[in-house]
């Protein structure tokens, strides 16, 4: 329970090496350990996608990876994403179209979104929904956050 | 060209604009304040231990094993607490008989739910506080637990408070008219249903969350929490902890949801600031999903028996309905848990015109979650019943389901009017927003696609409901009772020596777009850039005393408080700029940060150099010249109990009669809550709304066994709306300002909530009618919908 383990990863382009408990969660790690608090915790069983963060160019559940795990990743979150800039196209169409109210699921929905845009996603409303169903967002009702990915696809900005 | 611009139709004139919210930046770049983000110097953190049963006696703990653990701090048991905390009780006066028993934070003797916290651990870290509860020993002796709402009165079953001698906590019965003759006349068509509505819960993706600090210095508490009333939580901890009532601050920062959910007393937050102060330092609880849906509040479980009457021309002769509801083993404190049942009993059937109206509600205690106000009231109960009532009476006389509205809703010209519950109504449109719904989903169209899909074996529906929604209550809802809820809020607005201004409110935020309408009016009725305002709310230290943000009161309340507030601001500073420009007043104005002359909007002198006089140069005013840029103002709903909203809303949906499975096409939605202050934010309230609503239609359901386990408590098992499921919703709006205030909004967060389940149902009953079949209970599953056709 209580043991212990050295590991470093680059998060948000930052070198960071820590003693971290084995057992605890990418996602924790995060939050608590590097202050990192814009990834949420919703349910810590994988299903509401508040967590989601990239590791190693991949859009993952940051409560079903143990920070162990992260041994020698990159890891970027949504801090990592406003720093850097990235998304930007996305941040800027959440706000025009209001796809968000409490922001709690945003950091998951922006990141699932941006995978979907990135990877070459169409403004297509049925595929961007099937694309974020694995994230909860209990206030929009959903038809914002599309909105929001089909202006950025539709602008030919977003990839 | 001399006539007064409106109050609305000014220069920096927000109200009635979609402005984007200014603060989502934040919450976009991943700076967000929410409670778990919070670290404290010295913090600890609790668990809890929680009744595995949902009835048990509890006769003691081994908790030596536990305390031996790495990083354990103290623990408690409900022993532990008797001397610490009050009970609370959840009974209001004015629900004449509701009874409840006393509760304590853990329980004391008995375990009356599954879930229900009996110890606590407060340790160095989560983690560990979980490893110490793994090891406390509880003796307990299971007894039999009371689940089912429906014999919950009967003589045999156990009574869970042995001094009620039952297990009713409220009964209220409405009678108007004359039911009894009405279902006796000969030329009367009446329909029956019962109508079952399953138990569901919020979900807030942020989950319940609190820090307590203590300060034994000051003997000051304060407590950060995720949630929509500060001030009534500062009276309630402030009783219930015996602190004086200004020793309390209470801080909610950002709030990851709420919809009802944040705004009660549970024994864990309480649990939690009691060993905040014990222990003289600062404790975190966070309450993980499984917890959330054990102890957050749930809503719903209605078992409704319904009958109307109508004659050979559609119109409604008689409505009659019981209606039981299950609550958990105790009324929640402070709103009780009474109110939902209420809220049915008076507005089932309240956009028609129903002379015979005879309800009754029965609410009874059993071995549960406790059940309690979640958005929408009631709301979805009253619209189900009515609505399904009357288009299951327009399939059996043959009659449109709209042509059977129009020949019962209210007049549009007839208000003020009281319904047969007594509910006061005004500046209502049933049949102007029935008309452009009818418009906008094209309703020949798609009845026309219905009968001709139905030729091609595809089973498509359309379900309509016409609602009211209570929104702005005034202290009619709860102080009128003894709790300490205001329904007033304040707005102070102040002029800084930058030419800015600083305006806070006691309505909170919980990301429907609060603080930005609060700026928005403050901007526009004060004459100044929305980007000069900082808007503080969430803070009972620093805004002035009101309710919250719940209701539906937020923007009609709070809002008209800014209003008042910006006005009287705006006087003070034109008191000011007259005497130091020698100008007649009443010829001066300000328009965008400048005081200018009214006639030819020439700038006169801009508000930073009038505030820099004021605040640094004194010296050059005369003596008797003492600005204040500071106003504060309050207000209540003085005319009405609720000032109500109504919306005509449809659905159009597809059964796959093989699999059971709904597929929702499209929604629609027209809205009228007055004043519209953001057209964006009111439609995002709208939709959000709607799929809540088609949440507790379709999927949702807190199921329990028999003997009051919860057997889905997971969001992998617990079934809520996805993207992938829901339909894109039209909006519509149409605007009937309330008279009774200037700003003339009214509420708009609940409706989608309150009417969508009539709409899906009475689409889904549209879809099985000619399979001479129809469902009446919610969630309708595909299982139930199977079972409904004969198929299972």
């Amino acid at each position: 329970m209580t043991q212990t383990q050295a590991i470093s990863l680059t998060v948000n382009g930052e070198l960071v090496s820590a003693n971290v408990p084995v057992r605890r969660n990418l996602v924790d790690f995060l939050r608590g350990d590097l202050g990192l608090t814009g990834s949420h915790v919703g349910c810590e069983h994988g299903v509401c996608g508040a967590c989601t963060v990239e590791v190693d160019g991949t859009m993952i559940r940051g409560c079903l990876m143990l920070a162990v795990q992260a041994q020698g990743s990159v890891v970027t979150t949504i801090e990592g994403l406003a720093e850097n800039g990235r998304g930007q196209e996305l941040r800027d169409a959440f706000e025009a179209r209001n796809a968000l109210q409490c922001g709690f699921c945003t950091p998951g929905m922006l990141a699932s979104a941006l995978e979907y845009v990135e990877a070459g996603g169409v403004a297509d409303r049925a595929a961007i929904r099937e694309h974020i169903s694995g994230n909860y967002c209990r206030c929009t009702g959903y038809q914002a956050v599309v909105d929001a990915v089909c202006d950025v696809i539709e602008k030919g900005v977003g990839a | 060209m001399n006539e007064p611009l409106h109050l609305f139709d000014r220069p920096n004139s927000y109200i009635g604009r979609s402005v984007p919210r200014p603060d989502v930046r934040r919450l976009l770049e991943g700076r967000g304040k929410f409670v778990d983000d919070l670290q404290l110097p010295r913090m600890l953190h609790a668990a809890f231990l929680r009744s595995p049963y949902a009835h048990a006696r509890i006769d003691g703990f081994d908790l030596e094993e536990a305390r031996a653990m790495p990083g354990v701090v103290a623990i408690y048991t409900g022993a532990d607490f008797v001397e610490h905390v009050t009970p609370y009780v959840g009974t209001l006066t004015h629900l004449t008989g509701l009874r409840s028993a006393p509760q304590m934070p853990l329980a004391v003797d008995v375990a009356r739910w599954q879930g229900e916290p009996i110890a606590m651990v407060v340790a160095q870290s989560r983690a560990e506080a979980e490893d110490a509860l793994a090891l406390i020993e509880a003796d307990l002796d299971p007894l039999p637990a009371v689940c089912d709402a429906e014999t919950a009165l009967d003589a045999g079953t156990p009574v869970i408070h042995e001094e009620f001698g039952d297990n009713l906590a409220w009964e209220r019965l409405v009678d108007a008219g004359d039911v009894d003759a009405a279902f006796a006349r000969d030329d009367v068509t009446v329909v029956e249903r019962t109508i079952r509505f399953g138990r569901h819960t919020g979900v807030t993706l942020e989950s319940r969350a609190s820090v307590v600090d203590y300060d034994p210095s000051e003997g000051r508490l304060t407590y950060w929490y995720s949630g929509q009333a500060p001030h009534m939580m500062q009276s309630v901890l402030a009783k219930h902890l015996d602190l004086p009532e200004e020793n309390v601050r209470v801080v909610a920062h950002d709030v990851g949801g709420s919809f009802g959910i944040k705004i009660h007393t549970y024994g864990d937050d309480v649990a939690t600031a009691v060993a905040a102060k014990l222990l003289k330092r600062p404790v975190k609880f966070v309450a993980d999903r499984n917890e959330s849906f054990l102890s957050d509040i749930h809503a719903r479980d209605h078992v409704v028996t319904a009958r109307m009457a109508v004659d050979a021309t559609g119109c409604i002769v008689g409505l009659d309905f019981d209606d039981l509801t299950g609550i958990g083993p105790y009324s929640m404190y402070p709103r009780t848990s009474a109110i939902e049942c209420n809220q049915v009993l008076n507005l089932t059937g309240a956009p028609y015109r129903i002379e015979n109206y005879r309800a009754r509600g029965r609410v009874v205690f059993q071995n549960k979650n406790l059940m309690c106000q979640y958005r929408a009231v009631g709301h979805p109960i009253a619209m189900a019943i009515a609505d399904g009532l009357i288009e299951d009476a327009a399939a059996t006389i043959n009659l449109d389901p709209v042509e059977i509205r129009r020949r019962n809703l209210i007049a549009d010209d007839a208000y003020p009017c009281t319904s047969a519950s007594g509910m006061k109504f005004d500046d209502l449109s049933h049949h102007l927003s029935l008309d452009r719904l009818i418009a906008e989903m094209d309703y020949a169209g798609l009845r026309a696609d219905q009968a001709a899909q139905r030729d091609n074996g595809i089973y498509r529906g359309i379900g309509l409901v016409t609602m009211v929604e209570v929104t702005n209550p005034s202290p009619m809802f709860y102080g009128i009772g003894g709790a300490p809820i205001s329904a007033q809020d304040g707005a102070t607005i102040r002029l800084d020596a930058g030419g800015a201004l600083h305006a806070s409110s006691s309505i909170t935020e919980q990301g429907q777009g609060t603080n930005t309408i609060l700026a928005q009016i403050a901007a526009d009725v004060f004459g100044i850039d929305m980007d000069r305002i900082k808007i503080t709310t969430g803070d009972t230290d620093n805004v002035p005393y009101g309710g919250g943000t719940w209701a539906s009161r937020g923007a009609g309340i709070g809002g008209e408080a800014m209003l008042l507030a910006a006005q009287a601001l705006k006087e003070q500073v034109l008191d000011v700029a007259a005497t130091m420009l020698q100008a007649d007043k009443h010829a001066l104005d300000i328009r965008d940060g400048l005081v200018v002359d009214a006639a030819n909007q020439a700038e006169r002198i801009s508000l930073r150099d009038l505030a820099r006089t004021v605040y640094y140069r004194g010296n050059e005013l005369p003596p008797d010249c003492k600005p204040e840029l500071i106003a504060t103002r309050h207000y209540r709903v003085t005319d009405f109990p609720f000032v109500f909203t109504n919306s005509a809303m449809a659905a159009h949906i597809e059964v796959d009669i093989e699999t059971g499975f709904v597929k929702i096409l499209h929604f629609w939605a027209v809205e009228d809550c007055g004043r519209v202050i953001n057209p964006q934010l009111v439609d995002e309230q709208i939709r959000g709304g709607v799929v809540q609503g088609i949440g507790g239609a379709l999927y949702e359901e807190c199921i329990y066994s028999d003997d009051g386990q919860l057997l889905n408590a997971t969001m992998a098992d617990y079934l809520v709306p996805m993207a992938g499921e829901m339909p894109d919703i039209s909006v519509v709006h149409v605007e009937t300002p309330t008279k009774t205030s200037t700003l003339g909004a009214k509420g708009a967060g609940e409706a989608g909530t309150g009417g969508a389940p009539a709409a899906i149902l009475n689409a889904v009953n549209d879809a099985l009618r000619p399979l001479n079949t129809s469902i009446w209970q919610m969630p309708m599953t595909p299982e139930r919908i199977l079972k409904a056709l004969g198929r299972v």
